[in-house]
């Protein structure tokens, strides 16, 4: 792909639908960690500055509040950097949110490793596997504007507990003509293709598709999913790439253990085996932006296109 | 639904009694705990919640965690004899698929508002539906109860601080001062005094109060407020069996026959 696209931070349109939706529903509230600005919350509290609790730096508090605020009959979206709000608050989001099945939407900020050179302490690759562990929790990771605002107007609608990822790394639109961009529950199928299925996620995305440029012009026929739901899984689809296509490549901005691809190979391996090649961020990262770290993990269009092509040949 | 304290005091041997048979019948529960703790509950659903057994669910009630989720049997005890489920269940207690666990579950319990159980839970929740009854301006009012090894939990700590800077009127915290944890006294493991001035500090107005005494908790829990409130009360774990009141190793333990037939006889029965 050689044109540059015109690429967006998920925050944005994030705050903007979440201004619509409290515009909507008097019963919307934000929960934040002194997380106004990361979070882009900066309109929503000169609007709702009631409806906007903000309860410092402190997020075993920020989740079991928001927990007491959804008891009372309150839609809360708690909004705090994902690394903090998942490590932190690991138990409140199990006990108070999923287990007490609490009407909570836990949005994880500029998660994977968008914050590129604040390092690991600051990176988000475990969140995927935590919140996979916990029982019936829809995980959601919107790939683009269109799939962002779908998703939390989805949440906002639905009774129960959701995470969803916002992320801050710019990308392009991967959802042009689908309308709607985001189906709860579904993958997105971006590119059909017969010979491999590249699986993916979130920031990596676009790269998938400019990966199945490549390939194409290989003679390699590449289909694109894009997996906005991680839970439940979309196990319609996934078993078709197992059963239409000869492998599968799994591409997400987390750890593969028990993240996106775990999730992919457990049901791929019990359901329709399948060679399978699993790319993500298995280690703490080194110091780098965000852009050099997704070079530096194989998560570019190039690393895909070479993963499918060996994957092809040698079935590893 | 206001009692006397002398119909709070028969409510709360009720409870007592209960708790003993529920426990000797399932053969496990925290008994030392639930019996430190019963006074207060008695006092709250007895006098002082406004909630209703037939709606448990109305929304502006009172709100009750029960952040000390391992006193359950005390928990689960008040609200049957209260009318939010039949007596007859509390023999389920424990059994496989009952609706009673050794920790409450709000989707399985009528009552019950938050599955708590690790502790440092219930205090975060309880500030959450203070500021929901705030935003609502329906005059429901929340209360949590915390054992006081629990306040070892730093999360208790973030909502202290909360609660104090946002000036929580409608938040009273019951602290279940019975000065002993599981394994030994809260003074040897990681001392909490002074407890009071540690709340004042937060911005809270402390009370400090007999917790087997029905009128001075009436009073601490019905003063009006200026501030969020807590109240220490000072209870006996294993209060109104004598050989259990004091007793670290009645945290956890099951009596036996004899055991059963003393605590009885105390108790007074049904």
């Amino acid at each position: 792909m050689s044109e540059k696209l015109e690429e967006f931070d998920n925050r944005i349109i994030f705050a903007k639908t979440l201004i619509a939706l409290a515009n909507e529903n008097q019963k919307i509230v934000v929960v934040c960690n002194d997380s106004v600005g990361s979070s882009n919350l900066g309109e929503f509290r000169d609007l709702f500055p009631d409806r906007l609790i903000d309860v410092g730096i402190a997020e075993q508090n920020m989740v079991g509040v928001a927990a007491g605020l959804a008891n009372a009959g309150f839609t809360p979206f708690v909004c705090a950097a994902a690394p903090f709000l998942t490590g932190r608050a690991l138990e409140q989001i199990k006990a108070d949110v999923v287990y007490t099945r609490t009407n909570v939407k836990l949005c994880g900020m500029s998660p994977g490793i968008s914050y590129g050179e604040l390092g690991p302490t600051h990176h988000s690759i475990e969140d995927i596997a935590w919140m996979r562990a916990l029982d019936s929790l829809p995980i959601v990771l919107p790939a683009d504007e269109a799939q962002t605002e779908g998703a939390v107007r989805w949440a906002a609608n639905t009774e129960g507990p959701v995470f969803m990822r916002i992320g801050r790394f710019k990308v392009p639109s991967v959802s042009q003509g689908q309308s709607p961009a985001f189906i709860p529950n579904k993958a997105m199928r971006i590119v059909d293709g017969s010979d491999i299925a590249i699986i993916a996620t979130g920031t990596v995305v676009s790269r998938a598709i400019a990966a199945a440029g490549q390939l194409k012009a290989d003679g390699i026929s590449a289909r694109v999913i894009n997996l906005s739901t991680v839970s439940p899984l979309d196990t319609a689809e996934i078993l078709a790439a197992a059963k239409e296509t000869k492998a599968i490549i799994t591409a997400e901005e987390s750890v593969t253990r028990g993240g996106v691809g775990g999730a992919i190979a457990e049901f791929v391996v019990q359901n329709h085996p399948t060679p399978m090649k699993l790319m993500g961020i298995d280690s703490f990262a080194p110091t780098g932006s965000a852009s050099y770290l997704l070079e530096h993990f194989g998560l570019t269009a190039d690393a895909i296109a070479a993963a499918a092509r060996e994957l092809l040949k040698n079935g590893r | 639904m206001s009692m006397s304290t002398q119909e709070i005091a028969d409510l709360a041997r009720e409870i007592r009694l209960q708790i003993l048979h529920t426990i000797k019948g399932a053969g496990m529960g925290h008994i030392g705990g639930d019996f430190s703790v019963t006074d207060i509950l008695a006092t709250l659903f007895g006098a002082v919640l406004r909630v209703d057994p037939k709606d448990p669910n109305k929304a502006d009630r009172d709100r009750l965690i029960l952040s000390k989720g391992h006193a359950a049997v005390a928990l689960y005890s008040t609200l049957a004899v209260r009318g939010f489920f039949p007596v007859e269940d509390l023999k389920t207690f424990a059994r496989p698929l009952s609706n009673l666990n050794g920790h409450p579950n709000r989707n399985k319990v009528p009552g019950v508002e938050s599955n708590t159980g690790p502790l440092g839970h219930g205090f975060p929740i309880a500030v959450g539906t203070a500021i929901g009854a705030q935003l609502e301006k329906n005059g429901s009012r929340s209360f949590v109860i915390m054992g006081d090894g629990e306040l070892q939990e730093g999360s208790n700590w973030e909502a202290a601080m909360f609660a104090g800077h946002r000036k929580l009127t409608n938040l009273i915290a019951v602290i279940d001062r019975n000065g002993l944890q599981q394994g030994s006294p809260t003074s040897k493991t990681n001392e909490l005094d002074p407890l009071d001035k540690k709340f004042e500090s937060f911005g809270w107005e402390v009370v400090v109060a007999d917790g087997h005494d029905y009128v001075a908790l009436l009073k601490a829990f019905t003063d009006p407020q200026t501030k969020p409130r807590v109240v220490i009360a000072q209870t006996t774990k294993g209060k109104g069996v004598d050989f259990m009141e004091g007793k670290a190793e009645w945290h956890h333990k099951v009596p036996s026959a004899e055991q059963y037939a003393e605590a009885l006889a105390q108790l007074g029965k049904l």
